[in-house]
């Protein structure tokens, strides 16, 4: 293991020269770092403080660049809901062929089994030059054992330089087994992607400890490139209905089918017509609110708003809501483009969750609760007062 | 019939706070504490435990204080624990973290039910507990929300996924990461408190778990970290003043005009 400088990030500040504890760095004369590789003990302290990110750990010998010329292309494996290929998935399609066209690749959507022509058409419209379903009723199935082994021998023949799905329930661990299998790099979450060229490198980024940090990461070595992707972020590209795409089937062999997990059933909950995780508009209701029949007025407001309903976790703890909404650090986080909090005083916990909100409106009646921290508006007051009207108002804006 | 519960011990977030000039948490000088959802995945094995009288191990990867999580673990009733600690673990990723585990897992012996928390705070990648299950070749079901039925050789599960739940059947044996459905984490008994201060943990370093040294630590991990920054979140709050109905119309008019509503 060595450390690398990129030296096209490198803006010569000579920090690292400063701050190594071995006097391992001196600069050049070109204004790059050299580092000394008998004195360097791989510390890391260069490359935390390094403000470019221009220093990176290189593990072992990279593997010979043969190997990683095999490597073509950008794969998006879609997923379904409610039997229609995913929103995340058309989001993804559409940053994949951002990505594609900087590398000068085509994009290849995958499906499993069950996926609608119609759907299929979707994938092309939003930017996949070609669709590829992995055939095998059970494949329609959310089974992560069987989806996992067919999407790792596709992977194998197709042999993508750079992977992605949604960050959800069904593709956080099909990707997690898959990159296992694979013995290669993995990133959850992500909310930013980027090609770094001449090397096409797929600079991921997400954040960390609830957002309040962001990490770019980098999978230097081993192809392919993989990531999850957070739902909501990327946004579709206009679609081009004049696109069409070759649609091919992929057979696996029959035996990597048959999984010991039985599929017995899914339960769709009525009680969020929209869900948390999809959103974009979030309502979200907190000790405040007093009661469980208090709670109906923020299922009001958030109907009117075409929103879901959220949580923090005292009306959760109290049995006053499903789980299912909470929001924060052991409930979902979600990065809305609108988040309302009433009612809600702004524990770490809950600020975790939902920090990354675009638009945060609070409405509580202690002006210094922690919320005010992340909020953009506040409206200070009786929550039984201003809820109301605010609803009244809505109401008339809707009738116009 | 064994059950293996991983651990992991992260900063405590509750200590820290927001820090009002970069609206970025504070976590220096927080005490670490046991990972949330890890307490619910030793509440879901100790409910196995308590229908098949199972023997529970908990294992850990990390520091050597990394100890007093599993002691704690102890303390709810799980019956021995195991720590991997050495530098040659240290910087993980997913993958070499899923490795390291795995080949602790197999040293405990063939488990028959591993039970991880849905995912860590502080990484929150969630990929833990589905690359254990390819490790080992074992069957995953991941966010599982509550147990339907606990039998001798197999589980029927409720997991929770976008739209709602799934409902799952496996025989053993089975990797499964627990969320925050399975029911609230037991307290512990004074018996188990006492027992968990003289439990003897041992630590074991690569040689013992047979790992191969270039699969552990950052020379296993092909993601690597090259920047970390603070996003820009946050910034002033704007107060809107006045009586309900003003601060209801105003707000309204500003969401409308931002083309939010």
């Amino acid at each position: 293991m060595s450390l690398k400088i990129i030296q096209k990030r490198c803006v010569s500040c000579s920090l690292c020269e400063q701050v190594c504890p071995v006097k391992a760095v001196s600069m050049t004369e070109d204004g790059l770092p050299l580092i000394d590789s008998a004195l360097c003990n791989l510390c890391g302290i260069c490359i935390e403080k390094c403000p470019t990110g221009a220093i990176v750990r290189v593990h072992g010998t990279l593997s010979s660049q043969e190997d990683f010329d095999e490597y073509k292309g950008v794969m998006v494996i879609a997923e379904e809901e409610e039997g229609k290929i995913a929103q995340v998935s058309y989001e993804l399609v559409s940053k994949g062929s951002e990505l594609a066209s900087v590398l000068k690749v085509p994009v290849t959507a995958v499906v499993f089994d069950s996926a609608q022509e119609e759907d299929l058409k979707n994938l092309s419209v939003y930017g996949a030059d070609r669709v590829i379903v992995i055939k095998g009723e059970i494949l329609g199935k959310p089974l992560i054992g069987p989806r996992s082994r067919a999407l790792y021998e596709l992977i194998r023949k197709e042999k993508p330089e750079i992977v992605l799905t949604g960050s959800t329930s069904q593709g956080r661990p099909l990707l997690s087994r898959v990159a296992v299998r694979l013995k290669t790099g993995l990133t959850a979450d992500c909310t930013h992607l980027e090609i770094e060229m001449p090397d096409r490198h797929l600079l991921q980024t997400r954040p960390a400890w609830g957002g309040s940090i962001m990490a770019t990461i980098m999978t230097p070595n081993t192809r392919p490139q993989m990531a999850t992707v957070r739902p909501r972020v990327m946004r579709k590209k206009t679609p081009d209905y004049t696109k069409r795409s070759e649609i091919s089937s992929f057979i696996t062999s029959p035996e990597i089918l048959t999984d010991p997990v039985q599929f017995l059933g899914v339960i769709r909950e009525e009680t969020s017509r929209v869900r948390l995780d999809n959103a974009d508009i979030i309502v979200s209701g907190g000790r405040g609110i007093k009661s469980p029949e208090n709670f109906s007025m923020i299922e009001k407001l958030a109907l009117l708003l075409n929103g879901a309903v959220g949580s923090s976790r005292p009306p959760v703890d109290d049995g006053w809501i499903s789980h299912s909404h909470q929001v924060g650090q052991t409930g979902r986080t979600v990065a809305p483009k609108l988040y309302v909090a009433i009612g809600i005083s702004g524990a770490i916990q809950h600020l975790v969750g939902m920090q990354s909100s675009d638009c945060i409106v609070a409405i509580n009646k202690d002006k210094d609760a922690p919320i005010m921290n992340v909020a953009d508006y506040a409206i200070i007051g009786d929550l039984f007062e201003i809820v109301p009207e605010l609803i009244k108002t809505l109401e008339k804006k809707k009738t116009g | 019939m064994k059950i293996v519960v991983c651990v992991k011990q992260v900063p405590d977030i509750s200590q820290s706070k927001v820090d009002p000039e970069t609206y970025t948490i504070v976590r220096t000088g927080v005490d670490a504490v046991v990972n949330p959802f890890d307490l619910y995945a030793v509440e879901a094995a100790l409910q196995i435990k308590d229908k098949t009288g199972a023997i529970v191990t908990a294992i850990s990867m990390g520091p050597p204080q990394a100890e007093d999580a599993l002691r704690e673990v102890i303390s709810m009733g799980v019956d021995n624990a195991v720590l991997l600690s050495s530098k040659d673990f240290a910087g993980s990723d997913t993958l070499a973290t899923s490795y390291s585990l795995a080949k602790g897992i197999k040293q405990i012996g063939e488990a028959d039910v591993i039970v991880t928390g849905r995912q860590a705070i502080d990484g929150d990648t969630a990929q833990v507990g589905p690359g254990i299950a390819e490790h080992l070749n074992y069957p995953v079901i991941t966010d599982v929300n509550g147990f339907l039925e606990i039998g001798d050789s197999f589980l029927k599960t409720r997991a929770m996924t976008e739209e709602g739940y799934v409902d799952l059947s496996v025989g053993f044996p089975v990797v499964i990461s627990v969320g925050k459905g399975i029911g609230e984490p037991r307290m512990p008994s004074l018996r188990n408190k006492t027992r968990s201060r003289k439990e003897i943990i041992p630590v074991w370093s690569p040689e013992d778990i047979d790992a191969d040294k270039s699969l552990l630590g950052l020379k296993g991990s092909p993601t690597q970290v090259v920047k970390i920054f603070t996003p820009e979140i946050g910034g002033q709050v704007l107060f809107l003043n006045g009586e309900p109905l003003a601060q209801a119309e105003r707000i309204v008019g500003i969401l409308s005009e931002r083309h939010l509503i």
